[in-house]
């Protein structure tokens, strides 16, 4: 590449941002990994479509979770602007001291998710409300000048954006040395809504969006990293001036709302006007998603019970991020796509179908190579086996009925699981646990209805009062009246029986009410002997009785239930050709995921064979190789000492494994000097570990480096 | 009978002036008497102290505009640079008399620039032959600029030689502003707090016209009774006073009660003002939603305030690791033995307590620990294992970018940071009751340990 420039120096090119080009080569990396190159282009277009479809879908799924804040927030920021409005002359609005309305946004301590719903909040902000908003962020604000620049620079643009261009350079050549204060923020502010006022109808329309004198926003993005005194100068500042300028302060807290006064002491927190605004916890945001991706039929690709354990790991124990576990999805996506040839079979249908007919040869072996399949080929009948095995066209055709026979089972896998999860949601304890996420986890792990967890969930559910059962009939019947499955009209006909039954049952009840119940006797009595007869009495008969018909009912339900689930919730692997549609290597996606770098590097010095796959380097047991890099050598050795190592002996051992295969000949000649190479190799080795961070110089002791790192041998 | 006197200027604008300023009486006929007439030469610089919302502002605002003294008013806050400081100045120097304000800036980086454009500005403003006021408010940020800024200002008069007069307001005493080298030192003049009168006073004296004078200043009364002890902010005693008004009036407004009676409206407002107290004093709630509940009649409930909301919800291994940091700000190194090994020996008793650890820990605040310690400690609480995996290690970070450890010392990764863990025993506690199982029973324990010493 080639400059204009005279001088020498270093230039920086930045990459075209040509789209075609880009994906071309995404694509060309797709290919290059996989093992064999059946169908990558088409499995390439397939994995970007399903990319797409998932981020437009998590991305709607996102906005409509925060419509309900960002709805609260634009009418409080309505309520603010409104007093701003209001006329002085009233005795209270004088006598008020005026404060700056404040919304203190809690989102929760998933700081990376933070970025999207400001992003979508500002969005949100500029449509409706005000052009002017400025985000600021605690690393770009070490100080109240640098808040003060950043500030003034987001909404001085921000006007730009919205007039006319012909403006544009003046406004460029005087920011550059615009006074930093409120006084020229005033000014600005003054003249940009009065420009605004007086624009032509014509122009008037693109700004009629906004209120008539549109509220400046000034959004904190992470509050917590804020210096108290740039918070306390800023508002101090802003509070002497919010007479003139309708100022508003968002702030972004992490943690809880409790860290406004500990940033700010009362006599700055007195001018604020703090009002609280909550996000949806982390976990109900998870389980929508879950809900809205992962357990539909919308998507043709699913995951493996291992991987969403995976997935779900990581989110509760680390890090409460949606977005990463938007970004691991999509990585599954990808992995899924990438590594298993026979992915091109994952789309709709119909799409499946067709392309099951432009299978090639080597994609048919695929196919018989599955173990699921390998499984299925046993189960036939030999005429049919031999056909399977050598014909590529029958084989073909049972795909594609085996296809089909995995859609339906998908399709009637949902509802039943939601039903079911109806009904384990209400048990005391759920034994299956509460969330439909636990229940698919379960289901797909094993044949659900073997579990101790199962049928201790049935017990319980045999005690369910009537009230409860009916309204989780009912429930079941709504899913499954929604659900696009075919095989359920027969379902929901069984189900409304049975709410016909426990109707009639309640109309037999209120007949029979005149009989005196056994309660009443009891409250006559007031001997004690006398009592203690009839209670033993009544337990005899209680014991003796007959099921009620109620409870014979409810045995009926629950056994009904018990029959859907083992017809409909078999585990996806027993299913022929799950290997097509369920991404299962949970072990890639936790090494991407949940990197161990200290593991990893323990692995790599302390085995070098594992990633050098060197022969000679197999080592048997705990020796030490002498012929391992000396990195190697040095690290395994220093694993022997304590917390302070002794270089002088550190290095003799080292000299000694270096040396140990050359013999005993070339050992005599320098046993008490070390040769100068192997001094080096050793200084070297040394100082490599010391950049890795397990050593560091000590200065408690001459001649001793101290260990960072315990245990080891 | 007026209090104010000076030959220099009309009575009539003397007894306005008196009626703006009750109770400043005799700091303002001070100053007065130190200003003198027009064209005499004033003291260089004043120097006026005193507590929060002593009137200190407001004063000396009221006092040089009745009186239509050329000056200029600049809050050292707002103007966080020396160069903001003396453009400001010069701005409102030139903007002085001429009504348009020609917001044109003066590049002015320097005192010695500042000298010459101030003369110049006099000059323009036809200023010469009188005393021009510039008074500082909140000083004490002019401590924190330039050292040169602060002594400059002080003899402000010497080094224009033109009729100025340079007053400080400052909520601190002249003794933490003297700089080391010495400088001119200022007339010092102090605003003693108000009273519990002179708040009546005042507060009575801002009434509404709807309502009587004696029945708004009775409101006051009450209104003092309870905020008294808690607050003397005048500006915040103003602002409760408009808040709640339009309760105490309730009953007039029934007719259940007349202006009257007194007993009654205290009875009706009494617990009201407890609440406020409570709630919109501490910013528990803000001000407007207070003003909605009292006009909804709803119940307090409804709104939470902001520390119902201290919970924070942590992940897994996040809650872990705070609890581990809290253990090792907490517990001498010495009993992680003791409390963290499944087969430690008996220790004795007597041994056990060294005299110096028989203070509280949690007197003495937290203590730094290595991040070694914390994993150790963190391994030994979790029940299952625990793999060194890169997201612990940034859940540790992203703990003390929510404030909840901070870093000690330097923060280089090779040389073993340490960290302080900066939450309280409550939170910790609240954390530590939602996990369930023997791990929270063992965290406990140690912390009643803890807590025994």
């Amino acid at each position: 590449m080639s400059t204009r420039s005279l001088s020498k120096g270093c230039f920086v090119f930045k990459p075209s941002p040509k789209k075609r080009k880009v994906s071309r080569t995404t694509a060309y990396y797709f290919r290059e990994g996989s093992s064999d190159l059946e169908d990558s282009e088409l499995r390439f277009a397939t994995c970007q479509s399903l990319q797409k479809q998932v981020k437009s879908e998590t991305e709607q799924i996102e906005e409509e979770l925060n419509e309900q804040l960002f709805d609260n927030l634009v009418s409080f920021l309505r309520r603010s602007h409104s007093a701003f409005q209001e006329k002085k002359t009233e005795w209270t609005c004088r006598t008020k001291s005026r404060e700056i309305p404040t919304a203190a946004l809690v989102l929760g301590v998933n700081v990376t998710d933070h970025d999207f719903t400001f992003r979508s909040l500002s969005e949100v902000l500029q449509n409706n409300v005000t052009p002017y908003i400025a985000l600021l962020e605690a690393k770009d604000c070490p100080g109240i000048k640098n808040l003060m620049q950043k500030l003034l620079g987001q909404l001085m643009n921000c006007c730009i954006d919205v007039d006319s261009s012909e403006e544009e350079d003046y406004e460029h050549v005087s920011r550059s040395r615009v006074r930093c204060s409120m006084t020229t923020l005033i000014n600005w502010y003054e003249s940009a809504t009065k420009r605004t006022d007086s624009e032509t109808p014509g122009k008037k329309r693109t700004s009629s969006r906004h209120w008539q004198s549109p509220p400046v926003v000034v959004i904190f993005k992470d509050m917590e990293s804020f210096t108290t005194k740039v918070l306390q100068d800023f508002v101090v500042i802003s509070s002497q001036h919010i007479g003139e300028f309708p100022l508003v302060l968002i702030f972004g807290i992490a943690t809880s709302p409790m860290i406004i006064h500990s940033l700010l002491p009362h006599s700055v927190s007195s001018l604020l006007c703090i009002e609280l605004f909550q996000s949806l916890s982390c976990k109900d945001h998870l389980s929508t998603i879950i809900d809205k991706i992962l357990l539909t039929t919308q998507f043709p690709l699913k995951l493996s019970e291992k991987v969403l354990q995976v997935l779900i790991n990581i989110f509760l124990y680390h890090d409460f991020s949606v977005q990463n576990f938007i970004k691991g999805f999509q990585l599954c996506i990808v992995e899924h796509f990438h590594s298993n040839p026979l992915s091109v079979l994952c789309c709709q249908l119909e799409e499946a179908k067709r392309r099951v007919n432009s299978l090639s040869h080597n994609q048919c072996e695929n196919v018989r190579r599955l173990p699921s399949f390998r499984r299925y080929v046993e189960s036939q009948v030999s005429e049919k086996q031999i056909a399977l095995l050598t014909v590529d066209s029958s084989l073909k055709e049972a795909v594609q009925k085996l296809l089909e026979d995995l859609n339906v089972y998908h399709e009637n896998y949902f509802p039943i699981l939601r039903c079911l999860h109806v009904f384990t949601s209400s048990l005391p304890k759920y034994p299956l646990g509460k969330q439909i996420r636990e229940l698919h986890c379960a289901c797909l792990e094993n044949r659900v209805w073997e579990t101790e967890e199962y049928e201790s969930s049935l017990q319980l559910a045999r005690m369910l009062n009537k009230s409860d059962l009916v309204t989780m009939l009912q429930k079941c019947v709504e899913i499954l009246v929604s659900s696009p499955g075919r095989e359920f009209d027969e379902i929901v006909e069984k189900l409304k029986e049975f709410l016909t039954q426990f109707q009639k049952l309640e109309e037999a009840y209120q007949e029979r009410d005149e009989s005196i119940s056994p309660q009443k006797e009891l409250q006559k009595k007031t001997n004690l002997y006398h009592l203690q007869k009839t209670l033993l009495e009544l337990k005899e008969s209680r014991r003796s009785k007959k099921l009620t018909k109620f409870e014979m009912l409810r045995f009926e339900v629950v056994d009904y239930i018990d029959s859907l689930v083992r017809h409909y919730l078999v585990p996806a692997d027993h299913k022929t050709l799950h290997e097509i549609v369920y991404f299962n290597t949970a072990s890639v996606l936790r090494e991407h995921l949940n990197a161990a770098p200290r593991i990893a590097l323990h692995t790599a010095l302390n085995n070098p064979y594992s990633y050098l796959k060197s022969e000679a380097l197999k080592s048997d047991g705990g020796s030490i190789s002498n012929k391992a890099p000396d990195i190697c050598i040095a690290y395994k050795l220093h694993l022997e000492c304590g917390r302070l190592i002794n270089l002088a002996d550190w290095l003799e051992a080292f000299s000694t494994v270096v040396t140990a295969a050359e013999g005993p000949t070339a050992d005599a000649a320098s046993s008490d000097q070390v040769d100068d190479v192997i001094h080096a190799r050793f200084i070297r080795a040394v100082s490599e570990l010391e950049l890795l961070g397990f050593i560091k110089p000590s200065k408690q002791k001459t001649d001793h480096v101290a260990r960072l790192t315990w245990g080891g041998c | 009978m007026p209090i104010l006197e000076h030959p220099a200027y009309p009575p009539a604008t003397l007894l306005c002036l008196e009626s703006l300023v009750p109770c400043r009486e005799s700091q303002v006929s001070m100053l007065l008497s130190i200003f003198g007439e027009r064209q005499q030469l004033s003291f260089p610089s004043i120097f006026i102290y005193g507590h929060t919302s002593s009137g200190k502002t407001y004063v000396m605002k009221t006092l040089l505009n009745t009186l239509q003294l050329p000056h200029v008013f600049v809050n050292c806050v707002e103007c966080f640079t020396s160069r903001l400081l003396l453009e400001e100045i010069l701005i409102q120097l030139q903007n002085h008399s001429s009504e348009t304000r020609r917001a044109s800036p003066v590049p002015c980086d320097t005192f010695n620039d500042f000298v010459r454009l101030f003369k110049q500005a006099l000059v323009s403003q036809n200023l010469q032959d009188q005393t021009v006021y510039v008074v500082l408010d909140r000083a004490e940020q002019l401590r924190e600029m330039e050292a040169n800024i602060l002594p400059a200002f002080l003899r402000l008069q010497e080094l224009t030689d033109r009729n100025v007069t340079v007053i400080l307001l400052s909520e601190i005493v002249w003794e933490m502003f003297r700089p080391n080298t010495g400088c001119f030192e200022p007339f010092i003049l102090y605003f003693p707090d108000y009273s519990i009168g002179h708040l009546q006073k005042i507060l009575s004296q801002n009434h509404p016209p709807e309502y009587s004078a004696d029945f708004y200043s009775a409101y006051i009364n009450i209104l003092l009774g309870v905020f008294y002890m808690v607050c003397r902010d005048l500006k915040e005693l103003q602002h409760l006073a408009a808040l709640n008004f339009s309760k105490y009036c309730e009953p007039v407004v029934r007719k259940e009660a007349k202006e009257r009676d007194t007993r009654k409206l205290w009875k009706n407002i009494e617990p009201h003002l407890k609440k406020a107290m409570q709630t919109v004093y501490l910013r528990e709630i803000s001000s407007s939603q207070w003003e909605r509940l009292q006009c909804e009649e709803g119940e307090l409930g409804q709104i939470k305030g902001l520390s119902a909301h201290a919970h924070v919800e942590l992940p897994y291994y996040s809650k872990f690791l705070l609890i581990a940091a809290y253990l090792a700000s907490y517990n001498p190194v010495r009993t992680d033995k003791r409390f963290f090994l499944k087969h430690h020996g008996k220790i004795k008793k007597t041994n056990f307590m060294k005299k110096h650890e028989k203070t509280s820990n949690h007197l003495l605040g937290p203590k730094p620990f290595p991040l070694d310690r914390l994993l150790a400690i963190l391994y030994s609480i979790v029940d299952n294992r625990v793999a060194p995996t890169a997201n612990i290690f940034s859940q540790i970070t992203s703990l003390v970018t929510l404030q909840l450890l901070s870093v000690v010392g330097n923060n280089d990764q090779l040389d073993g940071p340490r960290y302080k863990c900066t939450v309280s025993l409550d939170f910790i506690r609240a954390i530590a009751s939602y996990e369930c199982g023997s791990t929270s029973v063992k965290t406990e324990r140690t912390q009643t340990a803890n807590e025994w010493r």
